[in-house]
């Protein structure tokens, strides 16, 4: 069976020209399709489960970056394997120094057929030692936990928090955070020590006590970095809880798992990203 | 400026003040020579009472000055405090150093009625002249080395100030995904590569040479909106649409270059690169009261949904700036909700720009 890919990049001319740099240096290598946007993107790939995925970074709706997130979390790993991700850029050189030290492999635009033929003969030998690992169902858990740890990294290097980059030094810890009461135009100090959990929705982000909701409009990255990472835990890519508020953990017959808090009645849930925080000591 | 305290006895500090101590030594040595001749003395003598005197003197001062303002900026003492430490530094040199003089020619220590009435005065006037002098020729130069840095200071923040706009204008994401583009054009749609080509040329050439010129007609402003519309067009594809209205009896009115380009820049990164299916830009240029008015609109995802990123308020503040230094009170931008979403740009100002 002939390997299979899916491009998402958002200028026309561009895509174009990747499909046909592709198909000269990799003739074998189906692309399925190409998405305009990250939301197409995830949509198009979870209906055609490719192998591979090339991803520009800067999209319109969601950018690479999210919709691999997005990916990680949503892809059936029962039914296809983990695809192989290869970030595409015209000039980013932040994620650029970040994909360095991961696995993950990123090629800069305008694509050079030198440099696309290094990238096509790394993802042949991925492919082909996937297919070696395929029998012992260990061996595929454990290959998955692999690329999982890969793109947490470089997701989270890319987004400019956690993953093996030191935190940034001059932020101190937040105390107090002024937020305003859902519906209402008050401006509320929420002490941090009463926060159970932050969730990030549309343009706010939600602040939830066991009490009381309250709203910031502080992006999720921004936030993450004033927060003490040993007291709040990312779970997921829009949740940030308290990590001595959490009561139990629980997985669903699909795999999924879900916190319960103390003080909380809502289940939140965990990305497969974060899932290595609750594994079973 | 920081407003931090420095250590006050950094190394640079005490550089000085060593530099000081060696001017203050050959200056007293002067001084003893010359009262060596005049006064036929004993050159020992006076060398011991000048260079007492002398580096008593410049350590009383030049380690009070860093005591005082050592940790700030000038390292001079404001006000009274200089004078006063000036006068403390004449006197404890002064008596300070006539006991080593007297102790080394062995005479009673301190015995001034012992000295002729004149020869007390001489080496008062002497010792008074000289500190003095010294700490304004020291505080003098301390003056213009701290002046030259403030200079220097200056210009640095005007290059970095050039530098950030220069970034701005050619932003290297849109630079080498319209080099990417190019690429593939040059080979699939010769033709259409080299109109693309002449069009990053022009659009280069104005971002590089276009802030030094004062004012060009608005004709050459659209034409420039075009070239930069017309690059983001061949990347966007159909995701962006954009008209450009521009009357005919206003094509010659003057405008500062670049002025309506963060605008438009700003309509298609915060406005309509984020929108799925992209949008609209329009620029239009019209006549009301003596005034000219020019309104971009977008129909892109809004004010309230663009995060307003560091680099789009720089580019509006240019904007505003620009505005302000050619037409003063009389130029006028707002930002507001477009009629049909997205966001509406408006630039008001006199026809002809103030004399």
């Amino acid at each position: 069976m002939n390997p299979t890919a899916l491009i998402a990049e958002d200028e026309p001319l561009l895509a174009q020209a990747l499909k046909a740099e592709l198909a000269a240096a990799w003739p074998q290598l189906q692309v399925l399709a190409t998405a305009g946007d990250g939301r197409s993107a995830v949509r198009e790939a979870l209906r055609l489960l490719p192998q591979v995925l090339f991803f520009d970074i800067r999209m319109p709706g969601l950018d690479g970056l999210g919709a691999a997130a997005e990916l990680a979390d949503r892809w059936p790993v029962d039914e296809a394997p983990m695809p192989q991700l290869v970030f595409v850029t015209a000039y980013d050189e932040y994620a650029a120094r970040a994909f360095e030290t991961q696995a993950i492999d990123y090629v800069l635009k305008p694509v050079q057929p030198e440099r696309l033929r290094k990238t096509v003969l790394r993802l042949q030998q991925a492919l082909a030692a996937q297919l070696r690992v395929k029998p012992a169902p260990a061996a595929a858990d454990e290959a998955l936990e692999r690329t999982l740890a890969q793109w947490r990294q470089v997701l989270a290097a890319a987004a400019g928090n956690g993953g093996s980059a030191p935190p940034a030094a001059s932020t101190a810890p937040l105390k107090m955070i002024a937020a305003s009461e859902a519906g209402g135009s008050t401006v509320r100090m929420v002490p941090i020590d009463e926060v159970l959990y932050f969730e990030a929705a549309d343009k706010y982000i939600r602040v939830l006590t066991a009490t009381h909701e309250y709203l910031i409009r502080t992006p999720l990255k921004q936030l993450l970095a004033q927060l003490d990472p040993e007291i709040f835990w990312q779970v997921h890519r829009a949740v940030v809880v308290r990590s001595s508020a959490i009561e139990a953990v629980h997985r669903d017959e699909a795999g999924k798992l879900h916190l319960d808090l103390r003080g909380r009645p809502e289940k939140i849930p965990v990305s497969r990203l974060y899932g290595h925080l609750f594994r079973a000591m | 400026m920081s407003v931090e305290a420095l250590p006050r006895f950094r190394a640079e500090n005490v550089r000085g003040m060593l530099r000081h101590g060696l001017i203050t030594v050959v200056f007293c040595c002067f001084i003893a020579a010359a009262l060596a001749i005049t006064q036929h003395g004993d050159w020992g003598a006076q060398m011991v009472y000048s260079l007492s005197i002398g580096l008593i003197s410049w350590l009383f001062i030049d380690v009070g000055r860093l005591l005082i303002s050592g940790h700030r900026e000038v390292l001079w003492p404001p006000g009274p405090w200089g004078y006063l430490l000036v006068a403390g530094g004449v006197a404890v040199g002064f008596l300070g150093g006539n006991a080593i003089g007297d102790a080394w020619t062995h005479q009673p220590l301190l015995d001034f009625g012992n000295f002729t009435e004149r020869k007390l005065a001489t080496t008062i006037v002497i010792t008074l002249t000289a500190t003095v002098c010294m700490c304004f020729f020291f505080y003098s130069l301390g003056r213009s080395k701290y002046m030259r840095s403030q200079l220097d200071l200056a210009q640095r923040n005007a290059t970095e100030a050039r530098l950030k706009l220069l970034e701005t204008q050619l932003e290297p994401h849109m630079l080498f995904n319209t080099l990417a583009n190019l690429r593939v054009l040059i080979t699939a749609d010769p033709p259409r590569a080299v109109a693309m080509l002449d069009r990053l040329n022009n659009y280069l050439r104005m971002t590089l040479s276009g802030s030094r010129a004062l004012s060009h007609p608005l004709s050459a402003e659209f034409e420039r909106l075009a070239d930069y519309l017309e690059l983001m067009s061949v990347r966007m594809g159909e995701r962006l649409r954009y008209t450009l209205d521009l009357p005919d009896e206003l094509r010659g009115t003057p405008v500062p270059p670049l002025l309506l380009q963060p605008l438009v820049e700003n309509s298609i990164r915060h406005g309509l690169e984020p929108k799925v299916e992209g949008g609209a830009i329009d620029v239009r240029a019209r006549q009301l009261d003596g005034r000219l008015i020019i309104e971009v609109s977008d129909t892109g995802v809004g004010l309230d949904a663009a995060q307003t990123s560091e680099s789009s308020g720089f580019g509006l503040e240019q904007v505003r700036e620009r505005l302000a230094t050619v037409y003063g009170d009389q130029g006028r931008m707002s930002l507001a909700a477009g009629p049909s979403g997205g966001t509406l740009a408006t630039l008001s100002f006199p026809l002809q720009p103030r004399s």
